[in-house]
């Protein structure tokens, strides 16, 4: 099984390496075909790992010795267990339809080969992160994820909007990766070491408050990746790369590390639960908080941003209330739908010449007709409408928050439940139905290849199917997670609840859809309500840190530069330079190549060692005489 | 009067001093060598009037081992000259500036 291990870690490495040596050609379909083979064998790989742990086994290798210096040992160690092998598949699925469907998306991009490059090494680090049977490990994907994500939302370099976003979404990273540093030095301080199998054996036995510290500290990273607030902007913001990362980085991937590193680190939050019970109440906030940014936005990559950020917020609540098997399912679903989800705006937007705002859309449906049908598959998963995924991967969540009596997080997602379905719809509505808006902006549409779609086609099977192996998934997770059923009692009110939650995900579905279907214009009235104002403009939160963080910053390091960089660091060294430079120019005429001259200041050189010589010849003489000339002269 | 050791080394002062304003001022090759040798030879008479003063016959030595470095020095210089003089027609110092540096 090691064999196996190693293909799925290694092939999508190799995939990437191929790639980037065509990346100064120009752009060769081979490339897309390779990178997608590969991750393809990476997938199947995945798949005999699967099977192989589904009937107990368990894969654990140790690759070779990375650091070992005194009490340190830190080795590359890669496990395959239940929860690395979910992953695994999650991440090997999704990256191997992303990169198909990519194939025809980048079509007329100069960069495709660059593209492929960047989409496999992130695989390739996704890998490395969920695998890893040490925090430094786990640190390394994390890191390299970052890289790939800043890569590749900065694909399009040239366009200012695209580096600054990518700038943005690393440094919010950095911040937040600080916090996990600081974690995993107090993990090695308190306990020695860095395997995970290690310090949750060691961990009990540290006093409590040293957990804490340990817990809060990695949920910092966590919530930097996961983009929880207040470091959220950054994924909005995101989404000015090419559409296939933002479905496999931005909505699958990368994003959902932050669960998994809680998932996997569930033996220490299970010690924890005053911080679990702040995760769950985040995450409860950021689910309410995004949806309703999506309520009124007018860019549709921008509306399945804010969704990805508030099913983020469901998942923490999960992770938090210590459901930690029903976090890692709505993720695995959402990873299927989320992407099916973007994969979708990406068709839309090329037919739309990358047009975003849905409101100068509408009738799409007739001309893309499988785009449709598949956003609306997804649509309905994400809102949770029986018998879709949704429906069986975010309900639990919100059952798991009322059982464990958290009623006012219950309130809240339950609400949230309901703004999915409304902007889920909305979007819908305004793109596909309706009168046909774009013709005014002269867009001709059509629908995407017909790979494109057969490469989302089993995202929309999964989307539909996934639900029904929540039995099979549980028996399976619980092997390792806490394997605590959430049951509402009695009977009866389970079944109340979840037509209640039904009822009004239908409500939510039927308003936008009767009143956005039939879109005329813009409601003006509406628009100058401070409600929408505060909603569009997305809490004035990224005014206010462009306003107190990065203007003041900015003009700090505008003084450390002109002042203190430029006029005493670099003056000083550039002094150095100079003096010498002109004492060389001064001094160069002394070797022209003219004999006579030469020799003249060889005479001159000779005169001068003789008086010298003299000079100190008379003073070891004389001393005592010198010194009392100098002393009449004044000089002590 | 008698002549001492200070006439001997003052005569070596000034053939010293007349082969060092040669060596600077003349712009000709061959005249150089002979500035050069009027400098070793200077040299050459202080040797061998302090040696021979102090009874002690090092300094002759000496002298007779510098007559024999400047002949051969001589001898390859003159060789150079008739090289350069057959390649340039002439011997003047100052467009002898191939070597910069």
């Amino acid at each position: 099984m090691e064999f196996y291990l190693y293909v799925a870690l290694f092939a999508p490495l190799v995939g990437s390496l191929f790639s980037a040596l065509f990346t100064a050609k120009k752009a060769n379909k081979i490339t897309g075909y390779v990178a997608s083979f590969l991750l393809f064998v990476s997938f199947v790989a995945s798949g005999i790992l699967l099977y192989d742990v589904w009937h107990g086994g368990s894969v654990h290798v140790h690759l070779m010795t990375w650091i070992n210096t005194g009490g340190l040992y830190i080795p590359f160690g890669f496990i395959v267990d239940n929860i690395s092998v979910t992953m695994m598949m999650v991440v090997t699925t999704v990256s191997m339809l992303v990169h198909i469907y990519s194939i025809g998306y980048m079509d007329h991009d100069e960069g495709f080969n660059r593209f492929f490059s960047y989409l496999s090494a992130f695989v390739f680090s996704m890998m490395i992160l969920v695998m890893s049977d040490n925090f430094a490990g786990l640190f390394i994907g994390w890191e390299g994820v970052g890289l790939c994500s800043w890569l590749l939302i900065g694909f399009w370099y040239h366009k200012e909007s695209a580096s600054w976003a990518a700038n943005e979404a690393f440094i919010m990273n950095r911040i937040a990766d600080v916090g996990m540093l600081i974690g995993i030095f107090m993990i090695y301080y308190t306990t020695g070491s860095l395997q995970y199998d290690k310090v949750f054996a060691a961990l009990p036995s540290a006093s409590p408050y040293v957990v804490t510290l340990i817990g809060s500290l990695l949920f910092i990273g966590a919530m930097g990746k996961s983009a929880q607030f207040p470091l959220h902007t950054w994924l909005a913001d995101a989404m000015e790369g090419p559409t296939p990362v933002s479905a496999l980085i931005h909505a699958a991937t990368m994003v959902t590390a932050g669960v998994f590193l809680i998932i996997r680190s569930h033996a220490l939050y299970q010690m924890i639960p005053n911080v679990g019970e702040f995760i769950a109440s985040l995450g409860a906030f950021v689910a309410i908080f995004a949806a309703s940014m999506a309520l009124v936005n007018r860019d549709i990559k921008r509306i399945v941003a804010y969704s990805t950020l508030s099913q983020l917020g469901y998942m923490f609540v999960a992770a938090g209330l210590g459901a930690y098997w029903i976090a890692l399912f709505h993720l695995v679903a959402h990873a299927f739908f989320k992407s099916l989800l973007f994969l979708g705006a990406g068709n839309v937007m090329h037919a739309m010449d990358d047009e975003l705002d849905p409101f100068k859309m509408g009738g799409l449906g007739k001309k893309m007709k499988w785009t449709l049908i598949l956003m609306v598959i997804a649509s309905m998963a994400l809102a949770g409408l029986v018998p879709f995924a949704g429906f069986f991967s975010k309900d639990p969540i919100i059952e798991a928050s009322f059982v464990s009596h958290h009623y006012i997080i219950y309130a809240t997602i339950w609400i949230t439940a309901g703004l999915t379905a409304f902007y889920s719809f909305r979007m819908i509505g305004l793109v596909f139905f309706g009168e046909e808006r774009y013709k005014i902006f002269g867009f001709h549409p059509h629908e995407a290849y017909r790979f494109m779609l057969l490469a989302m086609a089993p995202l929309g099977i999964l989307s539909i199917i996934i639900g029904f192996f929540r039995t099979p998934f549980y028996n399976f997770i619980t092997n390792i997670l806490p394997s605590t059923i959430y049951e509402v009692h009695p009977e009866a009110l389970a079944w109340g609840m979840n037509i209640a939650t039904q009822a009004l995900v239908v409500l939510f579905i039927w308003y936008p859809w009767q009143k956005y279907a039939k879109f005329k214009g813009a409601d003006k009235v509406f628009e100058q309500h401070f409600i929408y104002k505060l909603l569009f403009n997305q809490y004035y939160i990224p005014n206010f840190y462009n306003k107190c963080i990065v203007v003041p910053y900015t003009r700090v390091s505008n003084f450390f530069w002109m002042s203190i960089d430029l006029k005493i660091v670099d003056a000083t060294v550039d002094l150095i330079a100079n003096t010498l430079y002109k004492t060389g120019k001064k001094t160069r005429y002394v070797q022209d190549g003219n004999l006579s001259s030469m020799l003249k200041w060889m005479v001159f050189g000779l005169v001068f060692l003789l008086l010298m010589a003299v000079a100190y010849g008379l003073a070891f003489e004389y001393p005592s005489k010198i010194a009392e000339i100098l002393l009449n002269l004044g000089v002590h | 009067m008698s002549i001492g050791l200070g006439h001997y080394l003052i005569l070596s002062i000034i053939l010293f001093a007349i082969g060092l304003v040669g060596v600077m001022r003349r712009k000709n090759l061959l005249l150089l060598f002979f500035s050069t040798e009027i400098l070793l030879n200077s040299v050459n008479i202080g040797f061998v009037a302090i040696s021979h003063f102090h009874h002690d016959l090092t300094g002759q030595m000496f002298a007779l081992f510098i007559i024999a470095v400047a002949a051969s020095e001589v001898a390859v210089g003159l060789g150079l000259l008739i090289v350069w003089y057959k390649r340039q027609n002439n011997i003047n110092l100052d467009q002898m500036n191939s070597m910069k540096g």
